[in-house]
């Protein structure tokens, strides 16, 4: 069984009072352990199908099932679901609360679900990540781009997902520090069997990255490969 | 193209930084002739504050020392705002990385085009607009006479970066600064703005300081380039050595890229405990 | 070597500095007149010795003394208490209440959102020393009844400030992080959306202060406020205003020291703002 299946799905946004459909028509299915590849320019309407499948996005009509769950419109994760699909984002310097330090950020959670060893788990996810822990204390602005990208993916791994969604994970990184990101999570990816799903608008990382890929345009898929 | 004569910029023992911190650049000396060079690094390498210390646009609680700094044979450690403002309007111009943050969202975009040349130039209102729309052609944009009555949040990326062109050059500067224009856009768009920069810059004679953070970018549209990391310039060589080069650093940037080919490798990352101590 | 010269812009960081630095200096000066006030007071305040009524300004009494010859500097040192204690009645009512309408409204959102923010504008329609007056008329001059009543229309622009800064940040990436990690509610809303809304309620607590001074100085000029015989500027004014043309400065201390507490607040507001200004910009 696919990890993630989509069927006919089409997305909107609110704009004003209204909606505006974003994404028209998509269905891809997305098998376990596998890099699955969304890319395009921007405007394709690829984040807003990202968006939906992390569960932050509402307005949407069709079939979903992620990692066994059938998904209704319009509900709001919940649950072992909302566990199982994390999501790594774009801007590492707008992710982080920059109010509160990164121990908290990554604790919240945790503390929330119930989760044990709390303080061993946020130090070993740092080591994982290559991430010093004496980091663990700091605030989101002491820490350069690339260090707040791998404490995101830290944030996103701890919950234990089956599926981690990346929505541009290296666009706001340099070039030097993008192959930093990408080779983490290809190790990552190989010793916690992920399902990843990547949105790029940049061809090339997705070329590196994914077993598989769409392009879309306009709401559409328009290529597979 | 080769450097002229007397180079148009220089730049000796350039050090910027807090007054009591580390220096972010730190003595680095360097010429530009009229030529297209680039100035490579990584965030905090210290390039965008070269650049902005070429126009005059430093943060005030950040301290310049050089022992010389000149811009088409200015002294520019000695300029007064008003020589500082012909400066910036007749010889050199700048455009920046996300023109979401660069055009004024409540002028119209043919204002903001004809703007420039209302401080810097003497001309008549007709000769204004027909250069605001001769301008708006060259850079590549459609149906100019429509344009200019919309406002920024009515464009795209690609084009927002295109008017950000055209108000840099409508005054004719001698040389262009571009500080990262493209890493706010699409891939797709990446490499047509950065031709039509250098279309632009042959077409008209000028010079070019291109700053970024992807090596193989700038290989295709530059002759020189400056390799800069944690204020020093580490590298310096000519875009078509990029493939041979020798310095661990330049080496790494070069080679960092990932593609198709790549594919299941590791990509070759920056050792940085080795970088300190190769010098 | 030689360096620039970054003339204007230099300047005016110092300028915010100096602002803060007088600014706080001063509200330390009031705060120690509060608490020591009567270690630092030359005579009670509320002693009459009618033999020295209205005395000009002089040695034995440095501010001269009032109609009742009591010396007005010990009044004036005095009348910080009733002030400075208004000051923080009024902030422990309005910052919390505002902001949690505020944000319960930026964050909730459809009908909450609009039924939050209609009570908000009745309430910023309401003119404050009419609703002041009419207030304590119906429960009694005193300092709490009297910071109830200024509190009750200085509230709504905490709200109006937090809810846009609510509605701004719920497009933001890490409120969307929060909610994939399954925060939302009241977690969300102190923990998370309070601490980026406070730095402006500070500012705007720090500015609205100083007209708040002047409305309670208003107050117990109406003779609304604390009642005689204790020391309050705001009545002191109130009977210098009798003889003020012939004994001006029974009329004058108390006014220059309500224009003192006043100011205070304006710089540490003024000083506060432009250095929030300033981390933005970096």
């Amino acid at each position: 069984m696919s990890t993630i299946r989509l069927e006919h799905l089409n997305v909107s946004h609110p704009q004003g009072y209204q909606l505006r459909q974003v994404v028209q028509d998509v269905s891809l299915t997305v098998e376990a352990g596998e890099c699955f590849g969304l890319v395009g320019p921007s405007g394709c309407g690829k984040s807003s199908l990202l968006w939906v499948m992390a569960g932050l996005n509402p307005h949407w009509s069709g079939d979903m099932v992620l990692a066994g769950t059938h998904v209704q419109p319009g509900s709001s994760f919940t649950g072992q679901l909302r566990r199982d699909v994390q999501m790594v984002f774009q801007d590492p310097y707008a992710s982080l609360h920059p109010r509160h330090r990164l121990r908290r950020t990554l604790a919240e959670p945790l503390k929330r679900l119930g989760f044990d060893n709390i303080d061993d788990r946020i130090a070993q996810g740092f080591e994982q990540v290559g991430l010093a822990s004496t980091l663990i204390d700091r605030y989101p602005h002491q820490l350069s781009g690339g260090q707040r990208q791998r404490v995101a993916i830290v944030r996103a791994l701890l919950l234990e997902p089956k599926i981690v969604l990346l929505d541009e994970p290296t666009s706001a990184l340099d070039m030097s520090v993008q192959a930093e990101i990408l080779n983490l999570l290809n190790q990552l990816k190989a010793q916690q069997q992920l399902t990843m799903v990547l949105v790029s608008h940049d061809p090339d990382v997705i070329d590196h990255m994914c077993d598989r890929s769409v392009t879309m345009q306009a709401g559409r898929i328009t290529s597979l490969s | 193209m080769t450097a002229n004569a007397s180079p148009f910029i220089i730049a000796d023992r350039l050090t910027i930084g807090h007054p009591e911190g580390r220096p972010l650049v730190d003595g680095i000396s360097f010429e530009i002739g009229k030529e297209r060079v680039a100035l490579v690094g990584e965030s905090g390498s210290g390039k965008s504050l070269t650049a902005r210390s070429l126009m005059g646009l430093l943060a005030p609680s950040l301290s310049l020392n050089a022992s010389q700094l000149s811009l088409a044979g200015n002294d520019l450690l000695h300029l007064k705002p008003s020589q500082w403002q012909s400066l910036r309007g007749g010889k050199v111009a700048m455009v920046m990385q996300d023109p979401k943050y660069a055009l004024n969202p409540s002028k119209t975009i043919g204002w903001q085009v004809e703007e420039p040349l209302i401080l810097h130039r003497k001309l008549s209102r007709r000769q204004r607009q027909e250069k605001v729309l001769a301008m708006l052609e060259a850079v590549g944009l459609v149906n100019p006479q429509q344009l200019i009555k919309r406002y920024p949040n009515q464009l795209s990326g690609g084009m927002g970066q295109r008017i950000m062109l055209a108000i840099a050059l409508i005054t004719d500067p001698e040389f262009l600064i571009a500080d990262e224009p493209t890493s706010a856009l699409d891939h797709a768009m990446r490499d047509q703005v950065l031709s039509l920069i250098q279309d632009l810059v042959a077409q008209r004679d000028m010079g070019l300081l291109l700053i970024s953070h992807d090596l193989q970018q700038v290989a295709d549209h530059c002759q020189r380039v400056m390799v800069m990391y944690q204020g020093q310039i580490l590298d310096r060589l000519a875009a078509r050595d990029l493939g041979q080069a020798t310095h661990p650093y330049t080496r790494t940037l070069w080679a960092c890229r990932p593609s198709l080919a790549t594919k299941g490798k590791r990509l070759p990352t920056l050792d940085r405990a080795a970088l300190e101590g190769y010098s | 070597m030689t360096e620039t010269s970054l003339p204007l812009r230099a300047v005016r960081r110092d300028k915010r500095r100096w602002l803060l630095i007088i600014g706080y200096s001063l509200l330390g000066l009031l705060i120690a007149m509060a608490l020591f006030a009567p270690w630092v007071s030359p005579y009670d305040p509320n002693a009459q010795v009618m033999a020295d009524r209205l005395l000009p300004p002089d040695s034995h009494h440095w501010f001269g003394t009032d109609g009742f010859g009591r010396d007005l500097l010990s009044r004036v040192i005095y009348g910080t208490r009733p002030t400075l204690l208004l000051v923080v009645f009024i902030l422990i009512l309005t910052v919390p209440v505002g902001m949690t309408v505020g944000i319960a409204a930026g964050y909730l959102g459809g009908w909450v959102e609009r039924i939050l923010m209609r009570i908000t504008d009745i309430f910023l329609a309401l003119p404050s020393l009419v609703i002041a007056l009419a207030m304590v008329a119906v429960l009694g001059p005193s300092i709490l009844n009297g910071a109830l009543a200024l509190a009750l229309t200085s509230w709504p622009p905490f709200a109006r400030q937090a809810r846009a800064e609510t509605q701004q940040l719920r497009r933001s990436d890490y409120l969307a992080a929060a909610k994939m990690q399954g925060i939302q509610g009241l977690p969300l809303m102190f923990g998370h959306l309070l601490p980026l809304c406070l730095p402006s309620a500070v500012v705007r607590a720090a500015l609205s202060l100083g007209g708040i001074i002047l409305s309670a100085a208003g107050l117990g000029f109406l003779g609304m406020g604390v009642q005689p015989p204790t020391a309050e500027w705001g009545s002191m004014v109130a009977e210098g205003g009798k003889v003020i043309f012939d004994q001006w400065w029974v009329a004058a201390a108390p006014g220059g020291a309500i224009l003192l507490a006043s100011l205070t607040f304006n710089f540490i507001g003024d000083g506060l703002r432009d250095r929030l200004d300033s981390r933005h910009d970096s």
